[in-house]
């Protein structure tokens, strides 16, 4: 009796089981969260993980090796910067800000590109030709090149460096929430939605965008990455985050002076940025490939 | 073909008038232009002789039409930083990133289609699986930080390799490999993705049923279909390389036309800076064009678009 009621219970499997059971197959995803944990985690937990302060100043120990070479000391297990600051301590407070830059700077850009990438979709005609020109014009500039000038002319703090970024990073938003509202506009359940009077803004927020909230998720991912190898490309040209902060690109621009004798010194925030970026576009492939498996490319 | 050119040149316009539009406003970001030139220690009498020199006195409509007038005739002033003219000024370092652009793009070429072809021979085999690796890893490493690793290992360690300057192809080398790398990734997927949906299709079935080689096969009757898509992004990936090249060139004081926007920005020389965005924003536009035609030329269906 009992084995022909497991038989017609069980291939039942919800959305969310079969998400999970894909994405504990899939390596890339199972990485990227599991670096990505570290590095929320080192950030949200810093003052506990190192007990240095990122900007006390210590010139009786400038330039201390990290722990794996010859001469290191213990108290600072990454060693200390030109100024005796403490390596390990200035790591966890920069990937707060790594991941500040990445999160404010790509939202700002996902309500930009969104909006102007969702208005396009779905009323075309007129407004997608304008939003079309918008995308090309905003591709069109330098993003390293202008972004660098606007924080030299306005000057340089962190949140300037967010700003601009914002403000510059909505191309892709739009140009994939443009697509993918075209596809799903024509379907049965937009229409019917129209048909018993919904408002647009109703059939956009509650029917359309559910459908299209994946694709936001791996845009979203992709230029967190973005926001975040332009941060540390502009701090390291000196034009961004300013010094004292702890922002890897900053110390990776500070290394460079001791390129010759220390090049431990970038080659550390650097491998933490590389691993960083890593993770966060392998999440956002992860995700595009469990959500929509025939995309896999 | 003839209405699609047309259509493509007026959006190409209107891009370029936008851009110049934004760039000419760049200036006036900082709020009084002649103030940033004089410094901080300029009297108010300085300041308004600065503001007579340059013309900032003038109605801003004019002040715009009458740089746009210059501009177009190549004209982009006098730097206020090595007082000589912007034009001259850029078209000395422009030969450096040229080169260096098409290096780098060279390089990329050679290295992402040979890898897109045989991972698309042989789904999921090792190279498959190498060429996914690499891809992944270029798309995560910071550029800057890829140039300064390769400086510590083959200018300081190995000493095969100058670490900075313009001098010599050797000066090259480097910065190639790192503004090429930062384009391969996308060259390669799609050279794969292009060469997988070209070698099911029936025309190559045929050819092989015809008894042409492997080799042939591959290379005459696929890849020759496959490479299209992968020139035209070529084309588009040109323009962001140019964008690009101004960390790559200042990693390395590789003395370019990025250097300069680097050099430019740092010391507030705005109308180089102003000349240098138009500048790569032309070269990305152009590319971008070139390319919109290079599509429609192949495939007859996007002109109607």
């Amino acid at each position: 009796m009992s084995t022909t009621q497991t038989a017609t219970e069980l291939p039942v499997e919800t959305y969310l089981g079969q998400l999970c059971r894909r994405a504990f197959g899939h390596r890339g995803l199972m990485f990227g969260i599991v670096v990505l944990g570290v590095v929320i985690f080192a950030a949200i937990f810093a003052p506990l993980l190192s007990a240095h302060d990122p900007y006390q100043q210590d010139l009786l120990a400038r330039m201390k090796p990290p722990f794996w070479m010859e001469g290191s000391d213990l108290a600072h297990p990454l060693g200390t910067d030109f100024l005796g600051r403490d390596y390990l301590a200035r790591l966890l407070y920069g990937a707060r800000i790594s991941l500040f830059i990445g999160i404010v700077a790509a939202s700002i850009s996902c309500v930009i590109g969104t909006t102007l990438g969702v208005a396009a979709g779905y009323f075309g005609g007129r407004v997608d030709l304008v939003v079309t020109f918008l995308v090309n014009v905003r591709l069109a500039m330098p993003v390293v090149l202008v972004s660098l000038a606007v924080v030299a002319i306005l000057g340089g703090s962190l949140n300037m460096v967010v700003g601009v970024l914002g403000l510059l990073l909505w191309d892709r938003f739009a140009v994939v929430m443009r697509a993918s509202v075209m596809q799903v506009r024509g379907l049965e359940y937009v229409n019917a939605a129209k048909s018993i009077g919904c408002s647009t803004l109703r059939i956009v927020l509650s029917e359309i965008m559910p459908n299209i909230v994946n694709n936001l998720i791996v845009v979203m991912t992709l230029e967190m990455a973005h926001a975040i190898l332009l941060e540390a490309a502009l701090s390291f040209l000196g034009l961004g985050v300013q010094p004292p902060t702890p922002s890897w690109g900053l110390m990776i621009s500070e290394g460079k002076q001791m390129l010759l004798f220390e090049p431990w010194m970038i080659a550390i925030p650097g491998a933490c940025l590389f691993a960083l970026v890593l993770a966060i576009n392998l999440l956002g492939d992860g995700l595009r490939d469990i959500t929509a498996p025939e995309n896999r490319g | 073909m003839l209405n699609f050119v047309v259509k493509r040149l007026i959006l190409a316009a209107l891009v370029t008038s936008a851009v110049l539009l934004i760039s000419f406003s760049l200036l006036y970001l900082a709020g009084d232009p002649a103030a940033s030139i004089a410094g901080e220690s300029a009297s108010a009498a300085d300041i308004q002789k600065i503001r007579e020199l340059y013309g900032f006195d003038r109605p801003m409509l004019v002040q715009f039409f009458d740089w746009l007038w210059h501009a177009l005739q190549g004209d982009f002033g006098q730097s206020y930083f090595f007082k000589m003219p912007v034009a001259d000024l850029i078209a000395d370092r422009m030969t450096v990133t040229l080169t260096l652009g098409v290096s780098g793009m060279l390089f990329a070429l050679v290295t992402a289609v040979p890898l897109g072809v045989i991972a698309a021979l042989r789904p999921n085999s090792m190279i498959d699986r190498f060429a996914l690796f690499l891809s992944v890893m270029g798309q995560a490493l910071p550029s800057f930080w890829f140039g300064l690793m390769m400086v510590v290992l083959f200018a300081v360690r190995l000493n095969w390799l100058p670490a900075s300057g313009s001098e010599t192809w050797m000066h090259f080398v480097m910065p190639t490999i790192v503004l090429g790398y930062y384009a391969m990734p996308a060259i390669m997927r799609l050279t794969r993705a292009g060469m997988l949906e070209v070698l099911g299709a029936d025309y190559i079935r045929t050819a092989r049923a015809k008894g042409a080689g492997p080799a042939r096969v591959v290379v005459k009757h696929a890849l020759r279909n496959a490479v299209v898509p992968v020139v035209s992004l070529a084309a588009v990936q040109m323009g962001f390389m140019l964008g690009g090249s101004i960390v790559v060139e200042t990693v390395f004081a590789l003395h370019g036309a990025g250097f300069l926007a680097w050099e430019s920005i740092s010391r507030n020389d705005l109308p180089t800076v102003q000349a240098l965005i138009l500048i790569f924003s032309c070269f990305y536009i152009a590319f971008t064009f070139l390319s919109d035609l290079l599509n429609a030329w192949i495939d007859p269906r996007i002109r109607i678009g």
